[in-house]
């Protein structure tokens, strides 16, 4: 670990983003003019929505009772025992309605798209998981639903389309480009210049304009929330260390949140690194990539020299993506979220091992995680606390990893 | 006077709007590309507007990504859209605007990029996911080397933010007829007459309408209400039409552009 580096003094963590949705140099907003006034409402909306005892109370109800929150905080004693070395903890996001994280934000911003009034919902989805969160809410509050998903992941993830197209959604699939995350924001956001009076688009990850970044952090707040007071009365302190998987990094960004000014929890994200750090081959945007714009904010992204996007792979569609949260670009600057990133290979082992060892099949996003916490806890002293955001559950992934494992189903 | 602000001039002199046409630098090719430019200019094309391709358009329609694309796919870089630029001023004066994304312009350095573009005789800049906000950098290396910014007003756009557009913009207003992205529809929409007029009350520039319009008599229907008229997909698609025969690329834009330019003529 760079126990080396010298990190910068504390930051209040609620003064970020400013009021132009910049978190220091990264960030901020970036998108055709026909957009700009809709995300000026949105984030007045959301100013006010915030700020309502009547909007956070419904809110609350349901994730309680909609999305059967808490999630518990699952101590991982096999896991413990299979390393020697750090207590694991998960924090179990893949027991919430829907199968992941994913649902916190997109309830919110329902609720949010309700009170401003708007009848249509669209969103993009990689994995599926946000577009299966997203037609679930639009199921619930009755809002039309168009979710955009690249033709490459549709395949991928068919159970998750099917999953969606269950509970009303419409599923667009989108063939341009490489056919994944990328392509589906970018038709999304089509969709959205062209019906924006009416639209609210549920973006899934803590990326995009302002005020996207902040807003999807903060409904994923309650992670880290109840983690803190989860491991509070289990262990009577804070971990030593937290880690959680980074595509956009909405789950990450949730799950550290609360914990960015406690100076003596160590806080990693982990990336993909596919088949392995080579230009294409993977989506570890920190490992190759640089400061750019991309789809409405500047953080880092795997470009080439002209500022072409550049192709990325992951065997998860949920990280396959070539930008990073603006928020983690800046908390990477100042060192006080480290990042790794785990491979395909090591991904689909640990994805096994926890099922066997612990009767849970994580997704193959959240595994990034498991395949990086399980490394540290070995690192780690028996007295040490770790604890690992399993942010959504495998049940989509098996027949992928059938496929790859050479078991026909 | 600047070669931008010459063209809206003798327009207006002539009592016609300006005539703009787009196309994709290096659609399908470039060589291609650059015989299609001059084509444009020698065929009553006031201003050139030259999409730079980007690999993710998503202000475009379908007919422009693949334009991008297509032009990508045949090797263009920056500096290939930079040496189309030179090119096509060995044989033209006339002014030559890029249509491009901020992360092209980004990558290596704001004020290089501009400096690049000047120098290959590009007269102005339209970057469009850089709203006003964001844009001091990109405005102070315009300003500094001499090139035009030109900025979108959007039907969504309050009056408020007119004026803070019109602020940023120094060589013309491009008022994107409607919500939406790039390509041809079948009707111009209703409401341009009270947007040209809400941005000309809050600028002396030339405002520019454009998005969805691809017929002579749409041409001559916006040409009456304003500056300037872009048709854009209407070209590109002459060019979609004949890949499989490049060189009947060349006569069938020309003439396209003929036939869309004598629109531009007030009655």
């Amino acid at each position: 670990m760079p126990t080396a580096v010298t990190v910068a003094p504390p930051l209040d963590r609620l003064s970020l983003p400013d009021a132009g949705g910049h978190f220091g140099r990264y960030g901020g907003v970036f998108v055709p003019e026909t957009l700009m006034t809709a995300l000026e409402e949105l984030g007045a909306a959301y100013d006010a929505a915030r700020k309502d005892p009547a909007f956070q109370g419904e809110l609350r109800a349901q994730l309680k009772h909609f999305a059967g929150r808490p999630s518990p905080l699952y101590f991982a004693e096999r896991l413990t025992q299979h390393c020697g070395g750090a207590k694991i903890y998960l924090k179990r996001e893949d027991t919430l309605h829907t199968g992941a994280h994913k649902i916190n934000n997109a309830l919110g911003q329902a609720i949010l798209a309700k009170r401003m009034g708007k009848q249509r919902i669209i969103a993009e989805t990689g994995a599926g998981q946000h577009g299966v969160a997203t037609a679930a809410v639009c199921a619930k509050f009755g809002f039309e639903c168009v979710i955009y998903m690249g033709a490459v992941d549709m395949e991928r993830q068919a159970l998750n389309v099917f999953r969606m197209r269950l509970m009303g959604a419409e599923v667009r699939g989108v063939e341009a480009g490489q056919k994944t995350l990328k392509e589906a924001i970018n038709e999304a956001m089509r969709d959205w210049v062209t019906n924006v009076r009416g639209t609210h688009y549920i973006l899934g990850s803590a990326l995009g304009s302002h005020p996207y970044p902040m807003m999807v952090r903060d409904f994923h707040r309650v992670i880290g929330q109840e983690t803190r007071e989860q491991i509070l009365a289990a262990e009577g302190r804070l971990p030593d260390e937290m880690i959680a998987c980074v595509g956009g990094g909405s789950n990450a960004i949730g799950f550290f949140f609360d914990f960015l000014e406690e100076a003596n929890v160590r806080l990693i994200g982990v990336e993909a690194g596919g088949r392995g750090i080579r230009r294409g081959d993977h989506a570890a945007r920190f490992e190759g990539g640089k400061l750019g714009v991309l789809q409405g904010c500047k953080t880092y992204i795997l470009q080439d020299t002209d500022g072409q996007i550049e192709l990325t792979h992951s065997v998860s569609a949920g990280l396959d993506y070539a930008a990073i949260g603006p928020e983690h670009a800046f908390y990477r600057d100042r060192n006080r979220i480290d990042y790794a990133y785990a491979c395909d290979d090591e991904v689909l082992e640990v994805f096994q091992l926890c099922s066997r060892l612990e009767g849970i099949i994580p997704a193959l996003e959240s595994t990034h995680a498991l395949v990086h916490g399980l490394k540290r806890a070995k690192q780690m002293r028996k007295d040490e606390i770790l604890v690992i955001n399993l942010s959504g559950r495998g049940d989509k992934d098996v027949n992928q990893v059938a496929k790859m494992l050479g078991v026909k189903l | 006077m600047s070669r931008l602000a010459a063209a809206f001039a003798l327009a207006r002199a002539q009592n016609r709007a300006a005539f703009v046409a787009y196309v994709c630098a290096g659609d399908p090719d470039f060589d291609t590309s650059l015989a299609v430019g001059r084509a444009l200019l020698a065929n009553g094309v006031d201003v050139l507007e030259l999409g730079v391709p980007f690999s993710d358009p998503l202000a475009d329609g379908l007919t422009n990504q693949l334009a991008a694309q297509r032009a990508l796919e045949s090797g263009m870089t920056a500096g290939r859209v930079f040496e189309l630029v030179r090119r096509l001023r060995e044989t033209s004066e006339a002014p030559i605007i890029f249509y491009t994304y901020y992360n092209l312009v980004f990558a290596n350095g704001v004020a290089a990029y501009v400096q690049a573009a000047k120098d290959a005789g590009v007269d102005g800049i339209l970057t469009l996911d850089l709203p006003p906000e964001e844009a001091g950098e990109m405005a102070a290396a315009c300003r500094a080397h001499g090139v035009d910014t030109v900025c979108i007003v959007a039907p969504t756009t309050p009056d408020a933010r007119i004026a803070k557009i019109a602020a940023a913009a120094t060589g013309f207003i491009y008022y994107v007829s409607r919500e939406g992205v790039t390509g041809v529809r079948d009707q111009v929409a209703g409401n341009i007459p009270e947007a040209v007029a809400r941005i000309r009350a809050q600028t002396a520039l030339p405002v520019v309408v454009g998005f969805g319009i691809g017929t002579r008599g749409q041409v001559a229907e916006v040409a009456a209400q304003a500056d300037g008229v872009v048709v854009g997909s209407a070209l590109v698609n002459c060019i979609r039409d004949n890949l499989a025969n490049r060189a009947a690329i060349v006569p069938a834009i020309a003439a396209r552009a003929a036939d869309l330019s004598a629109g531009v003529k007030r009655a």
